[in-house]
């Protein structure tokens, strides 16, 4: 797999080196997946070689130039926090004048920082999480003081811009008892072909409401294994919502566990693929605590050839009573080469509960287009508007307006680009 | 002045005949109105002519100006001046009316920028509140509520033509006096042409008719003037009905085929 010379030229103390060491062994130990793993099911994992990619183990100059327009700065100007990774590399921490109750720094550097680093993620899921911990150069955590309730976001910009690079990095939000804030993760990247294997790990304490943005926006060669694991504490309030527009082969896998009585979380995404793009979403949605809840809502598109996966499982344990949960995934096929498979399950130990699942792939609603077209709206625009209208369930409810303003136009624009083709 | 030409128009939906040779000619200012019983074809005609999905022309040919309807896509038959409103608005969750119109002012070469002034305008007249038309388009509104949206719609995209598939079901009184008001109005003031397709007469007593067609099985069996709409609504259909079709009828042939049509 990767030598353990790489780590050598990674910065840590001892015990941050040691635990990225035995990461590395348990990696080669497990192995890579394959598509025969239920998990990892239609996805061409197979095809990874993941030999010809190299970690980036020196620190760029600089932060890499924006490529998309999602985060620039302008954009995130009223940010709290502008976090800058370059290819995984901490590059810049930019706090906003007066902002109290928010602070950003390396795990390696926290005094707790053994104890952080997997706080939501104590055992790996395979072996791209092991690679992660061994290989993120630059793992920093995001604390949200007790109390704190946080105008600005929190804004994380991951930019990668080596070829054949592989870059790991690793985010950590702890949102202290009874806080509120916004945190933002961006992932750019350029044309060059790049393997990106994010971890984010999310601690919602007691009665804290913490909403986190996930934005994947990479080049159409960059393979993405990204992971999210959450854990909500009582009380407490995550929405946690991702945008996936980019990659050759973009997987997310979100996790998230109600663990403390009265938990929410609310788990949303949008997806957007074509040419022959694959995005691959697994949800899971644990409730381990009474009284909690959860909400899925998962809509794409997908035009061209592009394919998507959603596979999502609620699962209700045995002390779990008095549980709601939902999962609800739409995709919409533009094109009859588009290609889209939905798996929700239901694991279900305890009799109190209300769950519901429910998926759909199809073409465009013909009624709605109709409608529209008897208005005198062109066939394509038509189309565009109610693919709009689609995702604009989920859009509206996106933190961070400035930000989600570009991205709708960019999916304006990436659905015009379809239209006309 | 415009016309429209429904000629010999036959429509069948997965395969079964349902239009079997209509004519109609509705005329700028003119309200023409298309009654008949339950599955005679009326609100198929309407489909037809603005071309919604599912349904086969066979024969016959719809002409605006003497401009081949049938041959262009819906959008185009809006552009070129029809406009149709349905009996059931589809709901388009998302997708807000004001953005919509715009793109059909866009598309038809008009000024996009006068649509919200003429929303507002229009709102105030058919009696809808502001913060409706923020709304997504007819997600969550009552039946009458959707008819003053579509009646909103055809006041701001003035249409040559427009058929009006039963707006009058699920109106309330006030609601079907200002909508019909509405366009009555627009029939003097634009020579707005009316094909209006209704069940009852109720529509009529606001909306002037100039001629009544009666459709039976997918045919025009009679026309006349208003006075025909009358009968309609004492009478009913039984006198353009085949005999054994009749509702009061006396004893049944026993020996008949009971599918027989």
């Amino acid at each position: 797999m990767f030598s353990t010379e790489a780590i050598d030229q990674l910065a840590g103390p001892d015990w941050l080196q040691a635990r990225r060491i035995s990461a590395l062994e348990r990696a080669a130990e497990t192995g890579l997946p394959s598509a025969h793993e239920e998990v990892w099911r239609y996805t061409p994992i197979g095809d990874l070689e993941l030999g010809s990619f190299s970690p980036v183990l020196e620190a760029p100059a600089s932060m890499h130039p924006d490529r998309s327009g999602i985060a620039s700065d302008d954009v995130v100007a009223g940010s709290s926090v502008i976090v800058d990774l370059a290819d995984g590399h901490l590059v810049g921490i930019a706090n906003a004048e007066g902002v109290q109750g928010v602070r950003v720094e390396l795990v390696a550097e926290a005094a707790d920082g053994d104890d952080l680093l997997g706080r939501a993620l104590p055992v790996a899921f395979d072996a791209f999480n092991e690679i992660n911990l061994a290989l993120a150069p630059s793992p920093i955590v995001i604390r949200i003081a007790r109390g704190t309730v946080l105008d600005g976001p929190v804004v994380v910009r991951h930019r990668s811009a080596a070829a054949d690079a592989l870059t790991c990095s690793r985010v950590i939000v702890v949102a202290g008892e009874n806080s509120e804030a916004t945190v933002v993760e961006v992932h750019e990247s350029g044309d060059e072909r790049a393997l990106a294997i994010p971890v984010t790990e999310l601690v919602v304490e007691q009665a804290a409401r913490l909403r986190h943005l996930s934005i994947q926006a990479h080049g159409t060669s960059v393979w993405q294994l990204g992971t999210q694991v959450a854990t909500i504490d009582q009380d407490g309030y995550l929405l946690a919502a991702a945008v996936a527009l980019g990659g050759a082969y973009a997987r997310l896998r979100t996790d998230t566990k109600m663990i403390g009585r009265g938990a929410t979380g609310d788990i949303i995404a949008a997806f957007f693929g074509d040419g022959d793009q694959t995005l691959d979403f697994r949800t899971f949605q644990q409730h381990v605590a009474p009284n909690t809840q959860s909400n899925l809502l998962f809509k794409g598109a997908l035009d061209e050839a592009a394919r998507s996966i959603y596979t999502g499982l609620i699962r209700i344990e045995k002390d779990a009573a008095g549980v709601t949960a939902h999962q609800t995934n739409r995709n919409i096929k533009l094109s009859q080469d588009a290609w889209a498979e939905s798996v929700p399950n239901l694991e279900i130990e305890n009799n109190d509960v209300k769950c519901s699942h429910a998926s759909a792939v199809g073409p465009i609603d013909e009624e709605q287009r109709f409608y529209l077209e008897s208005r005198g709206v062109p066939t394509d625009v038509a189309e565009r508007l109610v693919v709009q209208g689609f995702f604009n369930e989920v859009l509206r409810q996106l933190p961070y307006r400035a930000v989600v303003d570009q991205v709708e136009e960019l999916l304006t624009s990436r659905l015009q680009v379809g239209s006309d083709s | 002045m415009s016309t429209l030409k429904v000629r010999g128009l036959c429509a069948s939906a997965g395969g079964t005949p349902i239009l079997n040779g209509v004519d109609v000619t509705v005329s700028s200012g003119e309200v023409h109105v298309i009654m008949g019983p339950n599955g005679s074809g009326k609100s198929t005609l309407s489909h037809v002519i603005m071309g919604r999905p599912g349904y086969e022309v066979t024969e016959g040919q719809v002409l605006l100006d003497g401009v081949d309807m049938l041959a262009l896509a819906p959008w185009e038959r809006a552009k070129a001046g029809l406009f149709l409103a349905l009996q059931y608005p589809t709901e388009v969750p998302g997708v807000r009316l004001e953005d919509v119109l715009v793109e059909s002012f866009r598309a038809a070469g008009r000024d996009d920028l006068q649509v919200s002034a003429l929303l507002e305008r229009e709102s105030r007249r058919i009696g809808i509140e502001a913060d409706f038309l923020e709304r997504s388009l007819n997600v969550d509104l009552s039946g009458g509520e959707k008819k003053r949206n579509e009646t909103l719609q055809l006041a701001v995209l003035e249409p040559r033509i427009a058929i009006l598939d039963e707006l009058d079901s699920g109106l309330d009184v006030d609601a079907l006096h200002e909508c019909s008001q509405r366009i009555e109005a627009m029939t003097n003031e634009n020579h707005l042409g009316v094909l209006a397709i209704t069940h009852y007469n109720r529509l009529l007593h606001e909306l002037r008719a100039d001629r009544i067609h009666v459709l039976i099985k997918g045919r025009i069996v009679e026309s006349g003037g208003p006075e025909l709409a009358t009968e309609l609504e004492s009478d009913g259909y039984a006198r353009f009905l085949p005999a054994a079709e009749a509702p009061s009828l006396g004893a049944a042939d026993p020996f008949a085929d009971p599918f027989a049509v």
